[in-house]
């Protein structure tokens, strides 16, 4: 894995080990949240209730991670008083298992919508269309947490710029489901319920995009959010 | 779709990732750094320091360092031991003329002053610059004689009435007063060790300096006394020029404004504190604060 902190160079040992310990760990929730985020997809998209179910209850174990997680920081932070890079990891390890656990969160409604789909007789085909933007969002995050990984700010920013694309999306479906509502208002409340799951998945790319910038601070110690493209540019290729 | 430049368009095209580089050899990379990084210059500064090289006889312990201290801020000077911070420090008050094979050479100004001419007094100089050591070192008088030295042999009172102001300001601004006020005749050696520490704050502000040197002042004192050094260190920056040589890299966070890192003699990057604590540019500093090999 790459260590572009060089965060095995510490004269303790010990150090070395919490901070790898803290950084595999966030690393381990966001294959956790991944997964989730997949499964509700599935489950929603192929009517598994049971599959849905489950990803309800992972969230139990997401939460626990998160909380564990933050509990290392802490520790870190009063015993080790950080600096420099093993600060900004520890400030970017706490930043990103906050939006880990929200993304969490989203995979849970789209869990709880899955299972509500199953049981309903009528099922809409209107579903089907969450598709595409869900696999836009999936390898949004994928790549959000492998630029984590591999601490690469390049490839966060590009993955950072890919939210418009989602947004775009969004916007698109939205406009189908409204369409549909008109032409069959019985179909009001699935119409919802999948204008719901659309809005999680849109949310957890806007998380995603989050977790981007968190890797260049990681990385450059720049703060790039709330910042315009030109102004980020300046401060990171000038 | 609004036109406005995205993410996408600010990325260059080639992989442009500066890996940090890795400090393989310290000696190779000192050789390589041509200056300091970051701006070692402030306006209308207190001192001046202008390629200042320092010897101890044939062997260089300062390498052509450029530095201003600044009026009303605190500047921390840290790094490994043996870096040269405690020997750049004692340049600012020309202590080092105390040792006789130690030579400095370039420029060192005080309000645009050269202090290092033959016509400068070393005693008037070190007035205006005082410090404050690592070991308190009270003299061997009352805690009254020692605040009123330093005036009465730079004849700062008329009277008795003077001098007993003096001393009296002079330990209430070192936050001492409330503590001594009912034992001013005893001996400065009594105190403990803090209060023997804010004894020699005392003791230095009170012949009116405009700089204050302090030599990791801290060092041997517990955590309640160090915070009370500090708090201090912060009230006196509203009329002293203050620079602080200290090992603990909390402190350094803790007390200044700016922060310098020195090894083996070079100044390799200034900068200000909340910067040099988050975002170090060079990898000395990286290295040094962050505790690793290098």
């Amino acid at each position: 894995m790459a260590d572009k902190l060089h965060l095995d160079q510490h004269i303790s040992q010990k150090f070395n080990d919490e901070l790898e310990d803290i950084r595999n760990r966030a690393l381990l929730m966001g294959g956790l949240v991944e997964k989730q985020v997949s499964g509700g997809l599935q489950a929603l998209l192929e009517g598994d209730s049971e599959l849905g179910n489950q990803v309800v209850h992972t969230d139990h174990e997401v939460n626990s991670m998160e909380i564990e997680i933050d509990e290392m920081c802490n520790g870190i932070l009063a015993r080790r008083q950080p600096a420099a890079s093993d600060l900004r990891l520890i400030v970017t390890v706490i930043k990103v298992i906050t939006d880990l656990e929200r993304i969490g969160d989203e995979a849970e409604k789209l869990g709880r919508f899955a299972v509500d789909l199953a049981n309903s007789s009528e099922l809409p085909a209107y579903r089907k269309e969450l598709r595409h933007l869900g696999d836009l969002v999936e390898s949004m995050l994928r790549d959000a947490l492998h630029c984590f990984a591999r601490m690469d700010y390049e490839a966060a920013l590009k993955t950072a710029a890919r939210d418009d694309d989602i947004n775009a999306e969004y916007e698109t479906l939205s406009r189908l489901l409204i369409t549909h509502v008109m032409e069959d208002p019985r179909q009001v409340k699935n119409v919802f319920n999948i204008t719901w799951c659309a809005r999680a998945l849109e949310r957890i790319a806007d998380h995603s995009v989050n977790i981007c910038e968190y890797v260049v601070f990681l990385v450059k110690g720049k703060d790039i959010r709330h910042t315009n493209p030109k102004d980020i540019s300046k401060s990171l290729f000038s | 779709m609004s036109t406005s430049t995205t993410l996408n368009d600010i990325i260059p095209g080639s992989p442009a990732i500066q890996e940090s580089t890795k400090v393989d050899d310290v000696t190779a990379m000192l050789d390589s750094i041509e200056g300091t990084v970051g701006t070692t210059r402030v306006e209308n500064p207190k001192m001046e320091m202008r390629e200042v090289d320092v010897f101890y006889a044939d062997k260089q312990a300062i390498y052509d360092v450029d530095l201003d201290v600044a009026r009303n801020e605190v500047i921390a000077m840290i790094g490994p031991s043996g870096c040269g911070k405690s020997t750049f420090l004692r340049c600012l008050n020309r202590m080092n003329d105390t040792i006789p094979i130690c030579r400095v050479t370039g420029s060192i100004t005080l309000d645009g002053v050269d202090i290092n001419t033959r016509e400068q007094d070393p005693v008037l100089l070190r007035a205006r610059v005082g410090m404050v050591f690592q070991k308190p070192n009270p003299f061997a008088k009352s805690i009254f004689d020692n605040v009123a030295y330093g005036p009465r042999i730079h004849g700062l009172a008329a009277n008795r009435a003077e001098l007993d102001e003096i001393v009296i300001s002079s330990l209430k601004r070192a936050g001492l007063y409330d503590e001594v006020k009912s034992r001013l005749d005893a001996p400065g050696t009594s105190l403990s060790g803090g209060q023997q520490q804010r004894l020699c704050i005392a003791r230095t502000i009170a012949v009116n300096p405009e700089v204050i040197l302090m030599d990791e002042p801290c060092s041997a004192l517990d955590p309640i006394a160090t915070a009370r050094i500090e708090e201090l260190i912060d009230e006196l920056r509203e009329n002293y020029a203050i620079a602080i040589v200290t090992h603990s890299m909390q402190q350094a966070a803790r007390v200044s404004q700016r922060t310098a890192y020195f090894h083996l003699g070079k100044l390799v990057e200034v900068g200000k504190t909340n910067d040099i604590f988050t975002n170090p540019q060079h990898d000395l500093t990286e290295n040094y604060i962050t505790g690793r090999f290098g």
